[in-house]
C-alpha cells in the first residue's frame, strides 16, 4: 500500500497556518483582519490579544497597520487582493509605502481566483498597482511551499510587503530548491525560448507548454518562475533569457503594469530576445468560471502558451489569440 | 484659572500657551507671506487648539520626540502645517529662524508635514487618514501595555478639519475606534465651518455633527475652540469616559485673529502681499493688547 499523497493546500491557508505559529513566537506580530473568516475558529493561544479584526474597512485598516507598525509592531494585514490594491491603494501608498513602514499585506484572491464571483472579485491590477510603490516590496508565491519560503524570509525585511495568495487550492509545483527573494526560480533548463511565468497557475501551465514544444517540435524551452516582481532588477533578467532568442511572459494580471511590463522594462534598456506578454487582454472576465476555466477562455493554456513560443522564435506566424467576452 | 492637565515637563503655565498663541499667529502671517503662500484660514483657526496642546496637555519632550511613552498627536488637516510648523518651533522642536524656509527649496518645511520635521509623527495632507493613523497608535499603547505597566497611558490626539469629515474613511476609523474601545484616543474637530471654496453646511450638511458622533458611540464635547480655558478644561482631562473614544468639537473661526481673513472662503489658501501682511501683524498686536 502506497502512503497516501497529501493534497495541494492553497496558499492562503499555508500562509494562515504559519502566521499562527508565527505570533505565538514573535510578540512584535499583529494580525490586522477585515471579516475575510480566513481565521475563523484560529486558535492564537497566549496571541490572542494581537488579533483585531477591523471590519469591512480597508482604508481604516491600513492606516491602523501604519499606526501599529510606526511603533514598532509588526502588522500582517489580512484582505482580498482587489482591495488592498485598489480600494486602500491611498492608503498602502501613503500610510505604508510613503513612510516605508514593516506592514505585510496578505491579499487573497489574486488575479482569477475569485473565478465565478466576478471582475469586482478579480485582482489583475494589483502587480501593477503595488510595483508602482516605491519600497513595496511584491511577491507573488507558486504553491504552499512556496508561500511559506517567503514569508520566512520576508518577515525581518526593511519595509512594507505586498503577498499575493490564492484562494482554492492549486497543485503543488515540482519540487525545486527553496525560493530566494528577488532570484527568479529557474524550473527548467532550455536555450530557445525563455517562458516566464508568474503565479501558481500560469507556472504549471508555462511547464506543460515546455513539455508539449520540446515533444512536438523539439523546440528546447527554458522555464523560470518570477516569484518576485520587485525587487526585480536587470542583472537577474538578463541572467535567466541569456542565450535564448525569444521571451514569453506569463501571468494572471492584465497584461500591463505586471511581470510582461516589467520584463519589457528591463530589456528595452539592452539588445536581446524578441518579447511577447501573455496575461489578460484589455477586459473585463465577466464570465462564469473557475479559475482554470477562465484562464483556458482567455488563452493561458499551455497550447497557447507553446503557440506563443513559437511566434516569437519564428515572427510572422500569429501572434498569439485571446478570447473576449 | 485652574489648570487642569499636568504636563510631564511641569513647566509649562496657561500664560505660556497664550502668549505662544500669539507668537504663533505671527509666524502664520509670516510664512503666508513668503513665495509660496499658504493655508492661511485653517491654520489659523487651529493655533488655539494646538498650543493649548503643546503647552498644556501634550506629554513631549523636544529633546526626546521619540521618546516611546510620548503622547501622540497627528495633524489630520495636514493643510495646517504652517500652524503645526510654527507650534514645533514655540516648543522647541525646531529652531524658530527655520521657518522662514518654510516653502523654499531645500527646506525640509514642506506645504504638508513629513516625517523629517521633529515632532510630526506620520506625514498627512490628504484628507481622512489621521484618525486611521492614530488609532493605530492607540491600540498600540493599549497592547505593550497588557501585562504590565509603566505610567499613565499615552494619549494620542488627532486633529481633524470639519470639511475633512467628508471623506468616508474617517468614518471607518470613528467605527473602528468606537468598536475597539480605543479611550485614550482623542479627536478634536476644527469646526470653522468653511472649507476651500463654501460653507461646509452648503456643500454637505454635517450638523448636528456632535449627535452624529454620539450615535457612533463616542463620547461628544463641544467648546469655543479659541478660548484656552475650555480647550484645556477637556483636552487636559481625557480620557473621560472609560471604554469610549472622545470627541472635542471646537467652534471655531476660519482665519481668526486676520479680520481680513476672518471667516472669508478666499482666505483657504493665500499668499499675503507685504503690506496686507504688515496690516496682519498690525491687527494681530491690538488684539493681543486688548
Amino acid at each position: 500500500m502506497t502512503a497516501p499523497v497529501a493534497a495541494p493546500v492553497a496558499t492562503r491557508h499555508a500562509y494562515r497556518d504559519w502566521l499562527i505559529a508565527r505570533m505565538r513566537n514573535d510578540p512584535r506580530v499583529i494580525c490586522l483582519d477585515s471579516d475575510t473568516g480566513l481565521f475563523t475558529g484560529a486558535d492564537f493561544g497566549t496571541a490572542a490579544d494581537r488579533y483585531l479584526d477591523l471590519g469591512i474597512a480597508e482604508q481604516n485598516l491600513f492606516g491602523v497597520a501604519a499606526g501599529l507598525a510606526h511603533d514598532g509592531w509588526l502588522p500582517y494585514v489580512n484582505t482580498m487582493a482587489a482591495f488592498a490594491a485598489s480600494r486602500a491603494a491611498e492608503a498602502v501608498k501613503i500610510d505604508i509605502a510613503y513612510n516605508r513602514l514593516p506592514v505585510r499585506i496578505a491579499a487573497t484572491h489574486g488575479g482569477l481566483a475569485a473565478g465565478h464571483l466576478g471582475p469586482t472579485h478579480h485582482a489583475l491590477e494589483d502587480l501593477a498597482v503595488m510595483r508602482a510603490m516605491p519600497s513595496m516590496t511584491v511577491l507573488v508565491p507558486g504553491d504552499a511551499a512556496d508561500a511559506v519560503a517567503l514569508l520566512d524570509q520576508a518577515h525581518d525585511y526593511d519595509g512594507p510587503v505586498y503577498l499575493r495568495l490564492g484562494r482554492k487550492p492549486t497543485p503543488d509545483l515540482p519540487p525545486a530548491p527553496p525560493p530566494r527573494i528577488g532570484v527568479p526560480q529557474v524550473r527548467r533548463d532550455g536555450t530557445e525560448v525563455c517562458l516566464l511565468a508568474c503565479g501558481p497557475l500560469p507556472t504549471l501551465r508555462v511547464l506543460a507548454a515546455a513539455e508539449a514544444l520540446a515533444a512536438t517540435e523539439g523546440v528546447n524551452a527554458r522555464v523560470v518562475q518570477v516569484h518576485t516582481l520587485k525587487p526585480l532588477d536587470d542583472a537577474a533578467i538578463a541572467g535567466v533569457v541569456r542565450g535564448c532568442t525569444a521571451v514569453v511572459t506569463v501571468e494572471e494580471h492584465w497584461r500591463e503594469g505586471g511581470l510582461g511590463s516589467a520584463v519589457a522594462e528591463l530589456l528595452a534598456s539592452q539588445p536581446g530576445p524578441r518579447l511577447v506578454r501573455m496575461g489578460v487582454g484589455d477586459m473585463y472576465v465577466s464570465a462564469v468560471g473557475s479559475q482554470e476555466e477562465l484562464l483556458d477562455a482567455l488563452g493561458i493554456t499551455a497550447a497557447g502558451i507553446a503557440r506563443a513560443a513559437r511566434s516569437a522564435l519564428r515572427p510572422g506566424l500569429d501572434s498569439p489569440l485571446f478570447a473576449t467576452f | 484659572m485652574t489648570v487642569l492637565a499636568v504636563p510631564a515637563t511641569g513647566r509649562t503655565t496657561a500664560t505660556e500657551a497664550e502668549a505662544a498663541a500669539a507668537r504663533i499667529r505671527h509666524h502664520v502671517v509670516d510664512m503666508c507671506a513668503g513665495g509660496e503662500g499658504g493655508h492661511l484660514g485653517g491654520s489659523m483657526s487651529c493655533v488655539d487648539i494646538l498650543s493649548v496642546l503643546y503647552f498644556d496637555v501634550l506629554r513631549v519632550d523636544p529633546d526626546q520626540p521619540h521618546d516611546p511613552g510620548r503622547d501622540i498627536f497627528m495633524l489630520s488637516k495636514g493643510h495646517a502645517a504652517i500652524a503645526l510648523y510654527a507650534t514645533l518651533a514655540e516648543r522647541g522642536f525646531l529652531d524658530p529662524a527655520e521657518l522662514a524656509g518654510y516653502g523654499r527649496r531645500g527646506s525640509r518645511l514642506l506645504g504638508h508635514p513629513t516625517r523629517a520635521v521633529p515632532g510630526v509623527e506620520l506625514p498627512t495632507g490628504s484628507l481622512g487618514h489621521g484618525l486611521a493613523l492614530g488609532l493605530g497608535l492607540a491600540l498600540s499603547a493599549r497592547l505593550r501595555e497588557a501585562g504590565r505597566r509603566f505610567g499613565p497611558r499615552r494619549r494620542t490626539y488627532v486633529l481633524l478639519g470639519d470639511g475633512e469629515l467628508q471623506e468616508g474613511s474617517c468614518w471607518e476609523s470613528v467605527m473602528a475606534a468606537a468598536s475597539t474601545r480605543a479611550d485614550h484616543l482623542v479627536a478634536v474637530v476644527d469646526r470653522n465651518g468653511l472649507q476651500l471654496g463654501s460653507p461646509t453646511e452648503r456643500i454637505c450638511p454635517m450638523e448636528p455633527l456632535g449627535e452624529r458622533f454620539r450615535s457612533f458611540g463616542w463620547d461628544v464635547r463641544e467648546v469655543d475652540g479659541h478660548d484656552h480655558d475650555e480647550l484645556r478644561a477637556v483636552l487636559g482631562t481625557a480620557p473621560w469616559t472609560a471604554g469610549q473614544p472622545g470627541v472635542v468639537i471646537a467652534r471655531t473661526v476660519k482665519g481668526n485673529g486676520v479680520p481680513a481673513a476672518e471667516n472669508r472662503i478666499g482666505a483657504h489658501y493665500t499668499t499675503l502681499s507685504a503690506r496686507v501682511a504688515a496690516r496682519a501683524h498690525r491687527d494681530l498686536s491690538l488684539r493681543k493688547a486688548s
